[in-house]
């Protein structure tokens, strides 16, 4: 288990992470999410003992990182897949990080061959692909078969395969029991791999709840519906959402307190507070004839932005804050998550 | 402990730049003692030949030179390419990671300076001829270790260097200054401090060993090269301490 306390980094008069506390069980992926520059790096960082928070603490398992006599058999992570000595050979580099720990150079082997690197052992990681080297750095995470495993933005810049290596990798390590926690600033690559989720923004935390909740409760679905008449409609909807008598929430009813309503967007309306069902009824009642109904789920992405709008660096500078909304609009426009790389 | 020292020596050995760096501190210790000692010799009667050990070891400040980028290389190396993230995470002891660097590099350092050291000996003294100087002649072989000992804390020089500044470059321009550019040029200081100073400097201190006679003016041969040991270990202890302090 991992125990951050109250921690806190400050460079100069700048704050990169302001009195964070959560805690990390074992059992299942934990997803670390925040906007670029939200502060994961410097927090893992810290509970890795290579940056000293200003104040507060890591315990992992009741220790703090740097007391831990033999870390990597307590810890593997894989933080920057590039910090290797380019000139060293895959097998070498693993070995010095074995033979520090104590740890059987047979289990360099293992980890090469679990990591389908056997065939590269001898070449020179100065060679690696980023997709090699991101193997390799699993393969060292991996060398002392810790309980606790930390990755730091692990699928970035990888390809598809890639991606689904370490998505099952790090599936099947939680389901063996351990404590799997890995940063992302990609929403939608967490919704696929975390079942819980710890959200930061300027270095505060924002949420620390189960990814299932963290949907339902931060975002809600809409009715999209489309039709030659669509003042008509939108005046009719208006009514039916304002007096009460929609009949239904959209969504499967968990928006909470979000305000029903009915908005123009370009060629169609979205209609929040009703059910499909609902729509078309009310349509059909008033002779409207409907182009296109559709219920857009909620989605994972659009529940992050919508939790990290306030917290992102550039929060309300005009443009950058302009371009966030529209990102989020195209992603209810296609109904399901667009990837968002940057 | 035995694990970590195991760990550094791995990494020591390796990288190519281990290789080349000791290669080019061997032939630089050997050709320039030969290069030397044969202009020497062609000089016959007319050469004011007053020391033959030490001609044979002229190319210790060379060698030294060598060692030192392999001292800057074994640790400037990690920060260059981030390795020394993946090091602390394996090692969190920064001070037991830094000593442990710092016993392979001397060890290796040592062990190859103190071949190259006896090597560029003999090969000096068959070509002088009759004016050949042997081991056993008075302080002869304490100036052909000392010439090892002078390479060596000079490797490890390098390594101190490398660990305070964390930049190659930056680490490689400070030891050229420390122990090529300023010991000469403290002999332009005036009065009695400057005299002081230059005996003092690095190695205007460490030097002494390699030679058989004690120079005039100059400190005392174990004694120079205590106090050239006392710079090193100043600047190690610097590193050390910004090595806890600093984030990786």
């Amino acid at each position: 288990m991992i125990d951050a306390r109250e921690l806190t980094k400050r460079y100069g008069s700048t704050v990169a992470v302001d009195g964070l506390s959560f805690e990390v069980r074992g059992g299942h992926v934990t997803g670390f999410l925040g906007p670029n520059g939200a502060g994961k790096s410097t927090t893992m960082r810290m509970m890795l003992g290579l940056d000293h928070p200003t104040e507060g603490s890591v315990l992992i398992d009741g220790t703090p990182y740097g007391q831990l006599k033999h870390p990597l058999r307590k810890v593997g992570a894989l933080l920057d897949a590039k910090a290797v000595h380019g000139g060293r050979t895959a097998r070498d580099h693993l070995l010095c990080l074995a033979q520090s720990n104590g740890i059987p150079a047979s289990r360099v082997t293992e980890v090469l061959a679990v990591t389908g690197l056997t065939e590269v052992a001898r070449r020179r990681v100065g060679g690696f692909s980023l997709g090699m080297s991101q193997r390799l750095g699993i393969a060292a995470a991996l060398l002392g078969d810790p309980e606790i495993l930390l990755f730091d933005e692990p699928v970035n810049g990888l390809d598809p395969e890639g991606i689904l290596w370490i998505r099952t990798l790090m599936r099947n390590l939680a389901a063996e029991g351990r404590t799997v926690f890995v940063s992302s600033h990609l929403m939608s690559e967490m919704a696929q791999t975390a079942d819980h989720l710890i959200v930061i923004g300027k270095g505060r935390l924002i949420a620390d709840t189960s990814t299932a909740e963290f949907i339902s409760r931060s975002s809600q679905g809409y009715v999209r519906v489309r039709s030659p008449r669509l003042p008509d409609l939108a005046r009719l909807l208006d009514g039916a959402t304002g007096d009460g008598t929609a009949g239904g929430r959209a969504g499967d009813g968990t928006a909470g307190d979000r305000a029903a309503g009915v908005t123009l967007h370009g060629d169609h309306l979205r209609v929040t507070g009703m059910t499909a069902a609902a729509v078309g009824e009310a349509a059909a009642g008033a002779g409207l004839a409907l182009h296109e109904l559709a219920e857009v789920a909620p989605s994972l992405e659009a529940a992050y932005m919508e939790l990290t709008r306030e917290s992102t660096e550039y929060a309300g500078a005009g443009e950058g804050a302009e371009r966030g909304r529209t990102r989020e609009d195209g992603e209810y426009e296609d109904g399901e998550y667009m990837e968002v790389t940057s | 402990m035995t694990g970590v020292l195991r760990s550094e020596w791995t990494k020591i050995r390796s990288v190519r730049s281990t290789v080349w760096t000791l290669l080019v501190a061997v032939v630089l210790m050997v050709g320039f003692g030969l290069l030397i000692a044969a202009s020497t010799a062609n000089l016959g009667e007319r050469s004011a030949l007053t020391d033959s050990t030490m001609i044979s070891l002229s190319g210790s400040a060379f060698a030294s030179l060598a060692m030192a980028t392999l001292g800057v290389l074994a640790v400037g190396g990690e920060y260059r390419t981030g390795m020394i993230r993946t090091t602390l995470l394996a090692v969190p002891g920064r001070l037991r990671m830094l000593a442990a660097k710092t016993a392979v590099v001397a060890a290796v350092a040592f062990s190859v300076s103190l071949a190259a050291s006896f090597a560029s000996f003999f090969a000096g003294q068959a070509v002088l001829g009759d004016k050949a100087a042997r081991l056993g002649d008075p302080g002869v072989l304490r100036a052909v270790v000392g010439a090892a000992l002078l390479i060596t804390a000079t490797g490890v020089f390098g390594l101190a260097l490398g660990a305070l500044i964390r930049h190659i470059p930056g680490a490689i321009v400070a030891v050229i200054g420390l122990v090529f550019v300023l010991p000469q040029m403290t002999n332009l200081l005036p009065g009695e401090w400057g005299d002081t100073l230059q005996r003092y400097f690095t190695t205007n201190a460490g030097n002494q060993i390699t030679y058989t006679r004690v120079a005039e003016g100059q400190l005392a041969p174990w004694t120079g090269f205590a106090v050239y040991c006392a710079w090193i270990a100043v600047t190690l202890a610097a590193a050390a301490v910004l090595l806890r302090r600093r984030d990786a």
